[in-house]
């Protein structure tokens, strides 16, 4: 009896190494199948959206919540995958650097002000780190770009430090490039990708709309050579170089999945800066509405001096006689001089846009429709009096209207180019997809459903609106860790579909929304 | 007999399984290798814990009971719609008792009594999917008892005495599921309490029908712990006047709940002992874990628990083989007092089926050493805690849980 004791510890030994076990564990081999699908060595390949761009900057954090790196785990519970490698910023700063000097600024931060409000700023509790002389060294399994169209992805010396000053090569990619001739499909195929995604066409359509239109649409160019940064791609240039990166990326027999093109003026870049947001009382809208009247007929006497009938002075003076009326008021545009409306602005329409960036300040002292200045006032003092100003005093008239700049503004023809090209891009996309037989995700129903009700998840729901909204983060274009978390389960569902598979979506709840932080300047 | 007890625990074992909040039964190896009964059997001074009634009837004139166990105690976690899964990684418990009683007179007997009834030790990876509910949590409480009995007949005795208890709590959870530092750093608190006194009593009476058959009650009072002025130390928090977290103290009160026991123990065959006990730990008492933040811009924590009162079943026997050696084996069911929709992984404990074996070696006639085993088999359990809220919203968390624990007791007996 007394020998069976002192084995009694090793008994008991023998008992504890037994971990609890579940009847079906998750990390067991078969509990989730990859389908038809291989995740074993996943690449991603796309613009700032890929990369994990947020808050107006590329930072760690933000590309450890990037959409393929949330899919890259989840894809790593279904079945035995690479490491997915990221090239990772130095510091969650963001910002970059070129040989010492800051090249890109900081991220944005959720601050709150003296006046108590939370606004964005622009964060500074830290120095950025990153420097682009400092050559990562790959291959890197996320080859998002912040900054690159369609086109970039095939263009050599993309990644070649002496273009970043010229504005021919990107920082983004100089840092991770293979070589400085290398491209970025060329760094995709050359690690033999199993799985891919591929979202790349949002900055063929973006750069123009977030400049408000300033660019060019180089629909009918087909030499991207010539295209400035802030131009609309060519649909045929697209469809050529993208269908042409899909056949090089499944030529060994990699599965993958495609993303189309967001209506770009659903974003909070566009849509959180209202063109009515003129708001009057009720003396200060009869008093612009007197302005304007003074303006019509300041134009109609020019006018009809410089020889034209009454009835044609009448008729093209009529549309500056805008009225406006208490409550809020649509803003002045400034548009092209042209015969039909030889002063050059109007008012905006219901459809139109204002850009994120636009200088609120300005906005409300005269920017977009008047500066009242002492010297004018007293143009219009003399004129209800009667009198007749002298011609200097009525340009002094003519120059008070202050309608908001190209730049500042998406009209009704810009916003036109960018839907006609998107449209054609996404038809491109969709198209390949299923001549191909790839995963399709509409991230454009995705975010057009963030603009309409939004997304719910277990403790609320998302939406498209800037900074509470907690889709979209402090740039007004990028996605917050829990948009870009939504928008992995948007693309695993649509792989479920295609492949066959059932990898395990993400709690949505479980990542964050816009960074708080009051190191701000 | 046998058979009544083989019957009784099918029907037991079949029934809806429920395993016991943070109450920690190992108050005797003896009493543990009979399944942890004792409110009936008059053996050891092991009777200072489960009915100090009973210490009149031990023939010795001074016995002292002392152990130890070793807690192994682990639970798995996973959410399979999110491919989630998390492993405890907790310390091991270490539960003791010390128990001593003297007999003044034929009538009387004075003992004293420490142990730790109620206890918790659970700690899961730092950040798992659950560590805005919590990431660790040590809760220990020592209660130090002084003692009377008192024979009233030769049927009848009476027992009990004050209790001093001295608690402590550490634990640790993430502010909430996403709020960290600019670099990514999960905002947490842990909040930090020790030496906290608070005093309770128990009583107990036994009745001794014939030589053979005894019956016993006790009950043990609810004890409040109420922390005040504990530290809570907030970390990673964004420097943001919208998340105004700076360390503070804190005031907060943890029950460890009443306890009734009521059991029978019959001896038979000479060499054998039967014993069952039924338990009722008054569970109720704990209706929700508030943590009031001594700086007012910083919002109270309200954790709704709303355990129900929960019941052991308990059974035990005992053969002295020879004597030198006594083989024990018991058996109990101990339901959770956890409800539905409110299962925390800071307790994640549901009902369990336990296993018990134990063995006295008697060294000499006075000396005598005690081993015993607790295997606890707990079900998977599908679970979910739906009183997280975030921005007035339920969050609930749910999942599949599986918990498993073994416990090694030894311990030493004296009697003079």
């Amino acid at each position: 009896m007394k020998n069976y004791i002192k084995f009694l510890p090793f008994l008991a030994m023998g008992f504890l190494s037994c971990e609890p076990e579940l009847d079906n564990p998750i990390d067991e081999a078969d509990f989730y199948t990859a389908g038809e699908a291989d995740f074993s060595n996943y690449v991603a390949l796309g613009n700032s959206l890929t990369a994990g761009y947020a808050d107006g900057a590329l930072y760690i954090t933000g590309q450890e919540n990037s959409y393929p790196n949330i899919m890259a785990q989840q894809f790593a519970k279904v079945q035995v995958t690479n490491d997915f490698t990221q090239p990772l910023m130095a510091d969650n700063a963001g910002g970059l650097l070129l040989g010492g000097t800051q090249i890109l600024s900081n991220r944005r931060v959720l601050a709150v002000g003296a006046n108590g409000n939370p606004s964005p700023q622009i964060y500074s509790g830290m120095l950025p780190t990153t420097d682009i002389t400092n050559v990562l060294s790959g291959p890197f399994n996320n080859l998002g770009v912040p900054g690159a169209k369609s086109y970039h992805l095939g263009f050599q010396g993309y990644g070649n430090i002496a273009g970043v000053p010229l504005g021919t090569a990107n920082p983004y990619f100089v840092r991770f490039a293979s070589a400085p001739q290398a491209t970025v499909i060329e760094d995709a195929l050359a690690q033999n990708p199993t799985f891919f995604s591929l979202w790349i066409g949002n900055n063929d359509v973006l750069g123009y709309a977030t400049n408000g239109g300033a660019g060019v649409d180089q629909t009918g160019n087909l030499d991207p050579g010539t295209y400035g940064a802030n131009d609309i791609t060519d649909p045929n240039v697209f469809a050529s170089v993208y269908s042409s990166m899909v056949t090089a990326l499944i030529t060994n027999g990699a599965d993958g999945v495609l993303m189309n093109i967001p209506d770009v003026t659903t974003i909070p870049y566009f849509t959180t800066i209202p063109n009515n947001a003129l708001v009057l009382d009720t003396e200060t809208a009869a008093n612009l509405t007197g302005f304007f009247q003074a303006v019509a007929g300041i134009f109609a006497q020019g006018a009809i001096r410089d020889g034209a009938s009454p009835q044609q002075a009448q008729a093209l003076a009529a549309q500056y006689a805008i009225s406006f009326s208490a409550g809020p008021n649509r803003f002045l545009i400034d548009v092209p001089v042209s015969q039909m409306n030889p002063l050059g602005f109007r008012q905006m329409t219901e459809e139109e846009l204002l850009v994120l960036t636009i200088n609120q300040q300005a906005l409300t002292q005269g920017y977009g429709s008047v500066v009242l200045t002492p010297e004018v006032m007293q143009v219009l003092g003399l004129l209800q009096q009667g009198g007749q100003p002298t011609p200097e005093q009525a340009q002094l008239v003519l120059n008070a209207v202050s309608g908001i700049d190209d730049k500042d503004a998406l009209d009704n023809e810009e916003i036109e180019n960018i839907a006609v090209a998107t449209a054609a891009y996404n038809a491109t996309i969709k198209g390949l997809a299923q001549e191909k037989g790839l995963a399709f995700v509409d991230i454009r129903a995705l975010i057009n459903q963030l603009a309409n009700g939004g997304i719910a998840f277990d403790a609320g729901t998302i939406n498209a609106t800037f900074v509470t909204g907690g889709a979209f983060s402090l740039d007004g274009v990028h996605a917050t860790p829990r948009g870009y978390a939504a928008i992995a389960n948007a693309i695993l569902e649509s792989i479920n579909t295609t492949y066959g598979s059932t990898v395990p979506k993400v709690n949505i709840g479980n990542y964050g929304t816009v960074t708080l932080s009051n190191d701000v300047q | 007999m046998k058979k009544l007890l083989l019957l009784t625990v099918f029907t037991l074992a079949t029934a809806v399984t429920y395993a016991g909040g943070y109450r920690v039964s190992l108050q005797g190896q003896r009493a543990l290798g009979m399944g942890h009964t004792g409110v009936a059997v008059v053996n050891s001074a092991e009777l200072g814990f489960f009915n100090p009634s009973g210490l009149v009837y031990l023939e010795n004139k001074l016995n002292i009971s002392a152990g130890v166990s070793a807690v192994f105690s682990d639970t798995v976690w996973q959410n399979d719609e999110f491919g989630q899964m998390a492993r405890t990684d907790s310390p091991v418990g270490t539960p003791f008792y010390l128990y001593a009683s003297y007999k003044v007179t034929d009538w009387l007997a004075l003992g004293l009594s420490a142990y730790t009834p109620y206890g918790s030790s659970v700690a899961w990876e730092d950040d798992w999917a659950g560590s805005h509910l919590v990431n660790n949590i040590e809760l220990q409480a020592i209660y130090v008892q002084a003692l009377a009995s008192v024979k009233l007949s030769k049927y009848l005795s009476v027992g009990g005495g004050p209790i001093y208890v001295n608690g402590s709590v550490n634990f640790n959870r993430n502010l909430n599921r996403t709020l960290t530092d600019i670099d990514g750093n999960r905002s947490n608190v842990t909040v930090d309490a020790s030496g906290v006194a608070a005093w309770g009593w128990s009583a107990g009476a036994m009745f001794t029908a014939t030589e053979k058959l005894r019956v016993g009650f006790n009950y043990r009072s609810e004890i409040i712990i109420e922390a005040e002025d504990g530290d809570a130390i907030f970390n990673n928090i964004p420097n943001s006047p919208l998340t105004p977290f700076a360390n503070t103290n804190f005031d907060a009160s943890l029950p460890l709940p009443a306890e009734l026991a009521v059991g029978l123990s019959y001896q038979f065959l000479d060499k054998w002992l039967f014993a069952f006990d039924y338990n009722q730990t008054l569970w109720s008492v704990y209706e929700s874990l508030d943590l009031d933040f001594e700086n007012p811009g910083i919002p109270d924590s309200e954790n709704a628990r709303n355990y129900k009162n929960s019941s052991v079943y308990r059974f035990g026997l005992q053969f002295e083989a020879t004597d030198r050696f006594t083989l024990r084996g018991g058996y109990y069911f101990d339901e959770s007092p956890v409800q539905s929709g409110y299962f925390a992984p800071e307790t994640p404990r549901n009902d369990s089926n336990n296993f018990t074996g134990g063995i006295s070696f008697n060294v000499n006639d006075r000396f005598a050493i005690d081993a015993a085993v607790l295997y606890s088999r707990f079900d998977e359990i599908e679970a979910s805690y739906d009183f997280y809220f975030e921005n007035g919203q339920a969050a609930p968390f749910e999942g599949i849980y599986k918990n498993s624990a073994i416990t090694l007791g030894l311990g030493v007996s004296y009697k003079l």
